[in-house]
């Protein structure tokens, strides 16, 4: 193993420039996820902030019998998707929008009827907060034939999941192109350190070391090119992060298991892609 | 040891290499293969090696067939073989004794028997005092004796040496075979390809076997063939 490391470092000393394009091919790659990540992540706990206010709310007509509503109320308590429920009768309503609505005071204070429906309010438990359940509870609550209207955050849940799902696919197409083009230049260092020591591995075989041995440098090689990589996104994914934090939003740093398996990535992807180049390249020595 | 059993050995260009070629080297045989370049002198080596397997016929060496032969079997059949060229083939970017090691290195032996075996390498072949020289401060001779140590570092069985004196002046070419004769004293079977005809008439005690456009056309250890090429 002494051996092989050795060649792997000397490889490093031998074309510097390439060993430092491989590193920031791997690592320009890894930043793309590592933004992805940033965003996913943060974008995770906006929802999951959001979602917690989720709440569905039936407004229901005057007519509604206090019975037809008491019977209602024990049944959508029962759905196994609802954490909680609470009915605001016309007068409430009423209430609060006054509180709320300061300026309108006079206006429903000289009204002879009051205008505002009574409703029940219904939050969902956690995981059954996405848009399919959320219109699906909706629907229920639509169908009671007492119930006029049904409201929810419909549109801004539904385009949160589509912004996420658009950010994924973007990553997923610029983080693999840089990949390829890592894997490419990393394929380039390859050929480049087989050609150097080519009187080495002629003379290995020569005298009949096996193909394993003569390949363990050149995938350490890789990896090391690889795990270097992964840091170094790792850094730059940190700097764009106080950037954002500094000069935008507050935002949230990545798990620390993230960060752990973009650099395993990296390390991954310089394996394999020397791997590959060498498999390759050793033919021609 | 070696045995060459009807080989033939053609490349898609350039033809027939080697023509239906039989012999067989014993443990312990010093063997001139002779003839003039392009007769299949390296040809044969490479077969030895296996760095190439026949068009047609077997080879064996050393219980490994060339019908039978993996490619993950070479290298164990590689450290049974010492090889010498007319070129050296030394690696510039280390010192003497670090060529010899360097075949022991890489083929996996324990780091603390290396140096011991270097030391006792580079004495055998009588360059003990230059170990620490790299091939550009050597003289031709002293380079082939370096290469000589490296091909014997891993103990071979046989050593093939392709046109080892052929860039040596007679002096030192003398000295390389006179190694070579030591070498096989002790044992060793020598395989050495040269056309270098005063060399092998010098001594008439060795086989000689001759090749002319792929064909044995002369084996010593065999009844004279006239047959020539066919």
């Amino acid at each position: 193993m002494p051996y092989a490391l050795r060649e792997a470092f000397s490889a490093f000393r031998r074309a510097p420039l390439l060993t430092a394009l491989s590193v920031v091919a791997i690592a320009f790659s890894l930043l793309v996820v590592g933004l992805f990540g940033l965003t996913a992540y943060n974008i995770h706990l906006a929802i999951t902030g959001v979602e917690e206010r989720v709440e569905v709310v039936a407004y229901l007509r005057d007519s509604a019998s206090e019975a037809q509503v008491g019977i209602a109320r024990e049944e959508i308590a029962a759905m196994p998707e609802v954490s909680e429920l609470r009915y605001v009768s016309k007068t409430e309503a009423l209430a609060t929008a006054m509180r709320e609505l300061s300026e309108f005071r006079d206006l429903f204070l000289d009204m002879e009827a009051n205008p505002l429906p009574a409703s029940i309010e219904v939050r969902l438990r956690p995981g059954s907060r996405d848009p399919t359940t959320v219109e699906a509870l909706a629907a229920t609550l639509a169908a009671y034939p007492f119930v006029e209207d049904v409201r929810f955050g419909q549109e801004w849940l539904e385009r949160i999941f589509v912004l996420r799902r658009i950010a994924g696919g973007v990553a997923l197409v610029i983080g693999g192109a840089f990949a390829a083009v890592a894997a490419i230049i990393i394929g380039s260092a390859v050929r480049v350190a087989v050609f150097a020591r080519r009187d080495e591995i002629s003379i290995m075989r020569l005298v009949g070391a096996t193909d394993g041995f003569i390949r363990l440098p050149f995938l350490l090689e890789g990896l090391i090119t690889g795990i270097l990589g992964g840091a170094v996104a790792v850094g730059l994914t940190f700097l764009a992060y106080r950037i954002v934090s500094v000069a935008l939003i507050e935002v949230a740093w990545i798990p620390v298991e993230w960060v752990l398996l973009g650099v395993l990535a990296g390390t991954a992807l310089g394996f394999a892609a020397s791997a590959l180049a060498v498999r390759r390249h050793l033919r021609a020595v | 040891m070696i045995k060459f059993t009807n080989v033939t050995k053609s490349y898609p260009r350039s033809g027939a290499a080697l023509d239906r070629v039989s012999f067989h080297v014993r443990k312990g045989e010093f063997v001139f293969l002779t003839g003039h370049s392009g007769a299949g002198k390296s040809t044969i080596l490479r077969l030895v090696q296996m760095a190439e397997s026949p068009t047609e016929g077997e080879v064996r060496v050393s219980g490994f067939s060339s019908r039978l032969m993996r490619p993950r079997d070479i290298p164990q059949l590689r450290r049974r073989l010492g090889v010498v060229f007319q070129e050296y083939r030394l690696l510039r970017d280390r010192t003497a004794d670090e060529n010899v090691a360097f075949a022991l290195e890489v083929t996996g032996a324990k780091r603390q028997s290396i140096s011991p075996r270097v030391g006792r390498l580079m004495a055998q072949v009588g360059l003990a005092h230059k170990a620490r020289a790299y091939p550009e401060e050597l003289s031709g001779g002293e380079r082939q004796r370096v290469a000589v140590a490296r091909a014997l570092a891993n103990d071979p069985l046989v050593l093939l040496a392709d046109e080892p004196t052929g860039n040596l002046d007679g002096w030192a070419g003398e000295g390389i075979f006179k190694l070579f004769q030591d070498i096989n004293a002790m044992g060793t079977s020598v395989v050495m390809a040269t056309h270098d005809l005063d060399l092998v008439r010098r001594h008439p005690k060795y086989r000689v076997i001759e090749l002319n456009q792929g064909a044995v056309v002369f084996d010593s250890a065999a009844e004279p063939r006239t047959s020539g090429s066919a």
